[in-house]
């Protein structure tokens, strides 16, 4: 094997490659190639390193030299003085990295400092292009430890054990899905990945399975070694390009290389895996609409039971897991139960990734141990909100999750925790507001995400959703009454106890929880007819200062001819006529219009 | 009024469809895959195309539109030459999305889900798109737009004009 003196990484993930690192890569190549470095210098596109409000990031070993917010201008600059030359270029280093006299390492950076990775391990370490790396890394050889020296029942107990939980929003049991699984008889049963991330601002699982994809083909395999079943699918959001790629790369390899496929270890076990593209639809992530959709019919929940560890797939008994959860296994298996029940709290072991992300200053994806605290993960880790404004929420679990506020940034992290104060866990978004955000303006974007995305087959998802949302857009437009508040919380309560699947059963949790968090914002909605955050255009009034030039242009662009005023003098919108169309405040180029 | 699919112009198109479904005819639940593939080639999902799967998978006509309604990333109307995603995941929402959509909505003057009359442009609201670092982000034809301000949006849109 070739030995480099250096290495670059490259961040291959989406959020780098949307900001061209793919040129960015190409270009180091090149410069090193002219250097005549291409034989000890190793370039390699990595997988997602977490921080992405830095992209495109990229990291120079044996110094772990951490640039941020690269450009293809910079990197003949770093070729030749740090490649060649051994000169760290500190002006193109992360900030907190070039800030004291010594140059910070990547590990010692505050944002990666507090994390453990466990799911995300190799992300932006290894090259998840290639199999050979993966192993280098101990992969495969808990699929070999379990297949050599474990039974399936083995198996299943010791990640019963571990207590690991299903990190794609519910948080059930991982050993007991598989314990149910197991004892039923049938000539096929199924191992599912449900990589339909569908919560938005959430992208843990699209980081996995771009930059580790082998970890999750190991677990399915070692899955299905414990429940006797020989044929995995992954299914996966076609909104996720990059992803699918590495996957199919992945699973060409593993195949290649007899990791897949027929007597895997010679252990007389075969297990093959399939990629299935979803096609938009929210509700697949549930895990029976999931199966319809890998069977190639409408993705539509049905009543459970049977489970689908009894009936799922064709009607054969299937087990369902997460990305993440799956992305965990391998290591459960390598070091044991007690190593995974060593970080975390008693109830959730292990530790969690989360997508910081909305008005945060290091938004990216983090994984940190269960029971951390909500203000080390938004200030220690996120930097706390940019500019200088004043935190007012964080939203959790997507839309299926709640609102928090600054009054529960000291709850320790966990599914139980979540649940009590009214949000969940879910997936492991985390979305945070600040000032200037509405909070019923975001009850009424996460209705109109559900809304749009319930499959239509029961009536109270179906129907209530709907007429919540018709409630929220009368209060957002100043003519709700404070009979609506009641109405809203009434409705959301019957939606929440009566709906069919997941999807319907926490919809309404949004509302009903800045209902009790943020009432006072509805009531400044319905009783002042006042948006406090100055958001709801309804309630928005465009008022022209004194800054005002009287130069006529927003009286020429006004369509309704709503702006009077004669030429170098200040001019007055007459509200009763405005439309509040803002092309006044757009065209204004002395910003005298301003909007409250 | 959409005019109908012209089956004999589009004859090499169907013949490709054909070679993509005998390829994976032997799987269970193929459906989904051949209209992933369809719309790959034909840009939509036309009701001969329709027909045309219904008949080779051997499922019902119902059926297969009822497939092809129900998920979003299908469409049974053909797109414009450029097609314009503003993300609406949450992240680029608290960070002012819905301006930008609203901005590219007057700009091009159509309402969401629309094609602008000279077929150039298909303006929608997708999904979280997932880079949520470069918030609010949106996407044409595949490139992606960060760090998004409304007054920005004429002059992306004059790159994609003529």
């Amino acid at each position: 094997m070739k030995i480099f003196r250096s290495h670059v990484l490259v961040c291959g993930g989406t959020g780098c490659s949307s900001s061209n690192s793919a040129l960015i890569k190409q270009r180091f190549e090149e410069k090193i190639k002219e250097l005549n470095l291409d034989e000890e210098i190793q370039v390699v596109s990595t997988g997602c390193f977490g921080l992405c409000e830095e992209g495109p990031i990229v990291i120079i070993y044996p110094e772990g030299s951490f640039y941020a917010r690269m450009t293809v201008e910079r990197v003949d600059e770093i070729c030749e003085e740090h490649l060649l030359k051994g000169r760290i270029v500190r002006k193109y280093l992360f900030d907190e990295s070039a800030r004291e006299e010594k140059i910070k390492p990547l590990s010692e950076v505050e944002f990666y400092k507090k994390q453990k990775r466990v799911a995300l391990r190799n992300c932006g370490v290894i090259n998840p292009e290639d199999i050979s790396e993966y192993i280098a890394r101990d992969g495969y050889m808990a699929l070999g430890k379990v297949l050599t020296e474990m039974t399936p029942t083995e198996v299943i107990q010791l990640v019963k054990d571990s207590g690991l939980k299903g990190r794609g929003g519910a948080g059930f049991s991982t050993g007991m899905k598989w314990s149910f699984a197991a004892p039923n008889q049938a000539d096929q049963k199924y191992v599912i990945c449900n990589a339909d991330e569908g919560d938005p601002g959430a992208f843990m699982d699209r980081s996995v399975l771009e930059g580790d994809p082998h970890a999750v083909l190991e677990a399915m395999a070692i899955a299905g070694y414990a429940i006797g079943a020989t044929k995995g699918f992954i299914y996966v959001r076609a909104e996720y390009p990059i992803a699918v790629h590495r996957l199919e790369i992945a699973i060409k390899q593993a195949k290649e290389t007899g990791l897949l496929g027929k007597n895997l270890f010679n252990s007389g076990f075969d297990f093959d895996v399939e990629i299935r593209l979803g096609a938009g639809a929210f509700v697949c992530g549930e895990e029976t609409a999931l199966m319809q959709s890998i069977e190639g019919k409408r993705g539509m929940s049905r009543n459970k039971p049977p489970f689908p560890a009894n009936k799922g797939l064709w009607g054969k008994p299937t087990i369902i897991n997460n990305v993440e959860t799956l992305a965990n296994v391998p290591q459960i298996i390598l070091n044991g139960p007690g190593w995974f029940k060593s970080f975390g709290t008693v109830k959730s072991p292990g530790t969690k990734v989360f997508a910081l992300g909305g008005k945060i200053n290091n938004t990216g994806l983090v994984e940190v141990p269960m029971g951390t605290a909500l203000r080390e993960v938004i200030y220690d880790i996120g930097g706390g909100c940019p500019n200088n404004k004043e935190f007012k929420a964080v939203q959790t679990g997507g839309p299926s999750g709640g609102c928090l506020t600054k009054d529960h940034l000291d709850i320790p992290i966990d599914y139980d925790n979540l649940t009590a104060v009214g949000s969940m866990m879910g997936s492991g978004g985390m979305i945070v507001m600040d000032e200037d955000n509405c909070m019923v303006d975001i009850a009424r974007f996460f209705l109109d995400f559900t809304v749009d995305e319930s499959c239509g087959k029961c009536t109270p998802c179906r129907e209530g959703t709907k007429r919540m949302l018709e409630i929220l857009d009368k209060i957002t437009e100043g003519k709700g009454t404070m009979e609506d508040l009641d109405k809203l919380e009434k409705l959301a309560i019957n939606i929440k106890e009566t709906s069919l699947c997941g999807l319907g059963q926490t919809a309404p949790n949004p509302v009903l929880s800045t209902l009790k968090y943020f009432r006072d914002e509805y009531e400044a909605h319905v009783l002042e007819k006042r948006c406090p955050a100055g958001v709801c255009q309804s309630l928005l009034r465009y008022i022209i200062t004194m800054d005002c030039k009287g130069c006529t242009k927003c009286a020429r662009i006004c369509p309704v001819g709503a702006i009077e005023g004669k030429v170098k003098e200040i001019h007055v919108i007459n509200q009763d006529k405005c439309i509040k169309c803002g092309a006044c405040m757009d065209a204004c180029t002395f910003h005298a219009i301003i909007k409250k | 009024m959409i005019k109908g699919l012209d089956v004999r112009a589009n004859e090499r198109q169907f013949i490709e469809l054909k070679e993509y479904i005998d390829s994976i005819r032997q799987s269970q639940g193929i459906l989904m895959q051949t209209l992933h593939k369809a719309q790959e080639i034909f840009g939509y999902l036309p009701i001969e195309v329709q027909k045309f799967i219904a008949h080779e998978v051997d499922v019902p006509l119902a059926e297969v539109y009822g497939v092809a309604t129900f998920y979003t990333q299908f469409s049974i109307t053909p797109k414009g030459k450029h097609k314009i995603g503003v993300c609406l995941g949450t992240a680029c929402y608290v960070k002012g999305s819905q301006l930008v959509l609203d901005k590219l909505s007057k700009e091009l003057k159509v309402s969401v889900g629309e094609t602008t009359e000279d077929n150039e442009f298909t303006l929608e609201a997708t999904r979280c798109l997932g880079c949520c670092g470069l918030a609010p982000v949106m996407m044409i034809d595949g490139d992606v737009y960060g760090k998004l301000e409304p007054k920005k949006i004429p002059e992306i849109l004059a790159k994609y004009k003529d």
